[in-house]
């Protein structure tokens, strides 16, 4: 097992603890995008959590705010916040709550929970780097089903037409939304020549897949003169055999058995 | 006001290297001068961008209530210093249908928290304003009108959010108006002077925050407040003082709002007979004003 491997699975089952801790769903939506977000965090963002606010750090905006919970876990684990501090994920008083608040915990970079805004927000900040002469970086994480939004596609518009190379949008395609699968509620597909109609760069890649992830998010993304979309094709509930592909895990959370299960399919000592 | 407005945010635009224009697809020549000059600072479309001071305008109901949470969320719950310039506010294009008419704008943008709304009476006043809200650092929304208002103010004036000024004294009314409807006051003054009945004017052009210390004064002082504005009686600036009134246990008796109506206007016509229509013209104002006094 490398190493992100052995961290994506910690992060998995810290996930599956929270949910049951916290008694919120999502944990769906949060457990595929994991090894996304450790490529990003672990390899891709040049970044250091003693200074999150430092104005030439690359910035991630997490866009699919309702599945927090994996920013948070990564966050604590790449030593932003202590790690301890998740318990109070969705704590009343706490500092977690369960769709991000502006600067709630340091490494957020903004709050989202309401779908379709992050993509916007993410070319502000790459338009900004722009003009100051800056060299970082946004990612934007985003959903599937957020790209039913309209606002994704006017953001969509605009990073071509002002070629903001530095802004590099991943989609956690997990191929469901809350009430069903995203291409039999909208005609998601083909995602990809949709975003290439619009001027980007186009990668499809498979979301699970960390080496791929990590080589794509750093080499293919930065020599072109367009923004760049990497389509992740992911598992909804990716790591665990039963929470993986069933959709009733973006309301449910587990029972104490079932983190137990995780946790011994995850091979958490 | 839209002139006075791409005026003011060039010269400002010189001096201060935070300000960024986004507008969305209006002020073909507005802007020449600011795009030829600064071709890196005007975006014709409506994103934020960080590290500056964005200001955004179009046509009112376009910036306003088709972007509302993204105000909401993303300027507002974030605190960003974004400044938005909604131009034709209430009913400036009334000829163009309700499409363009703006008769909410405020009650909307002055319930986020967070949000300073203001509504400059003339081109002089705009340019204040703008300078005003760029220097605060906060969000803002300013309601402004389109072209050809009355000049009230020789020069800039003084503009400070929370602080309103006594355009004119008078003793047996006071009548509180905002933005484009200011002209509007005074001439209702005038004409109520010709009646024998003396009125104070009051520029209220800071609508969030209201000046508390003024209205105290007022409510102590005034038997009958009118407030007058080109805005829906519901949430606007007149719900703005009815509430501070109950809140601050003033006699709520001793007001009268003028306002739109609760409805959209389907009769075609120019600004000032839509205001007609309203019940927002000088006669109707000073009708009102008059059996008010009389008891009627």
């Amino acid at each position: 097992m490398t190493s992100l491997e052995k961290i994506a699975r910690e992060i998995r089952y810290k996930l599956v603890e929270m949910s049951h801790k916290a008694r919120t769903g999502h944990l769906g939506g949060s457990l595929s995008c994991v090894d996304i977000l450790v490529c990003a965090y672990w390899h891709a963002l040049k970044i250091d959590p003693e200074k999150p606010s430092d104005p030439d750090r690359d910035r991630l905006i997490f866009s699919k705010g309702h599945a927090i919970s994996a920013l948070y876990a990564c966050l604590a684990k790449r030593g932003y916040f202590p790690e301890k501090d998740l318990d109070q994920f969705n704590e009343e008083g706490g500092r977690l709550p369960e769709h991000p608040s502006p600067s709630c915990v340091s490494g957020v970079e903004w709050a989202t929970g309401s779908l379709g805004h992050g993509l916007g927000v993410g070319i502000g900040m790459a338009l900004a780097a722009r003009l100051l002469k800056k060299l970082y970086h946004v990612y934007v994480v985003m959903s599937d089903g957020e790209c039913q939004e309209g606002s994704v596609w006017e953001a969509a518009m605009f990073a071509p037409m002002h070629g903001l190379n530095n802004l590099k949008v991943i989609v956690d395609f997990n191929k469901w939304q809350a009430t069903g699968r995203s291409c039999e509620i909208m005609a998601m597909q083909p995602l990809g020549e949709k975003f290439r109609a619009f001027g980007w760069r186009v990668k499809e890649i498979d979301g699970h897949d960390l080496e791929a992830l990590c080589v794509t998010m750093i080499d293919w993304m930065d020599d072109d003169p367009r923004p760049s979309v990497l389509i992740a094709h992911t598992i909804k509930g990716a790591g665990i055999s039963f929470i993986q592909d069933d959709n009733n895990w973006h309301y449910r959370s587990p029972s104490l058995e079932e983190v137990a299960k995780a946790r011994a399919e995850l091979e958490i000592k | 006001m839209r002139n006075a407005f791409a005026q003011e945010i060039l010269e400002i635009a010189r001096r201060d290297s935070r300000l960024i224009v986004l507008s969305a697809d209006i002020g073909n020549r507005l802007f020449d001068k600011l795009k030829s000059e600064f071709p890196s600072r005007f975006y014709n479309t409506g994103v934020a961008v960080s590290g500056f001071c964005p200001i955004c305008y179009t046509i009112t109901p376009f910036i306003t209530y088709r972007c509302y949470e993204q105000i909401r969320i993303d300027i507002c719950y974030h605190e960003m210093p974004v400044v938005i310039v909604g131009t034709g506010a209430g009913l400036s294009y009334a000829s163009l249908g309700a499409t363009h008419h703006s008769c909410e704008d405020i009650a909307i943008m002055r319930v986020l928290p967070g949000m300073h709304v203001a509504a400059p009476a003339d081109a002089q006043e705009v340019k204040a304003c703008l300078r005003a809200a760029i220097n605060l650092g906060k969000p803002v929304y300013i309601r402004i009108g389109k072209k050809g208002e009355p000049v009230l103010y020789e020069d800039v004036p003084d503009f400070e959010f929370g602080r309103w000024s006594i355009l004119q004294e008078g003793s047996n009314v006071c009548l509180l108006s905002t933005g484009n409807m200011i002209a509007n006051a005074l001439e209702s003054a005038k004409r109520l002077k010709e009646k024998g009945v003396d009125a104070s004017v009051v520029n209220c052009a800071s609508i969030k925050p209201l000046d508390e210390d003024m209205l105290r004064e007022i409510f102590n002082r005034f038997n009958l407040v009118a407030t007058i504005e080109e805005h829906s009686l519901i949430g606007g600036f007149g719900s703005a003082v009815t509430e501070w009134a109950v809140d601050h246990r003033m006699s709520a008796n001793n007001l009268i709002r003028f306002g739109t109506k609760d409805v959209f206007l389907h009769q075609l016509g120019e600004q000032q007979y839509a205001r007609k229509q309203h019940g927002l013209d000088s006669d109707t104002i000073v009708g009102k004003i008059l059996n008010c006094l009389a008891g009627v």
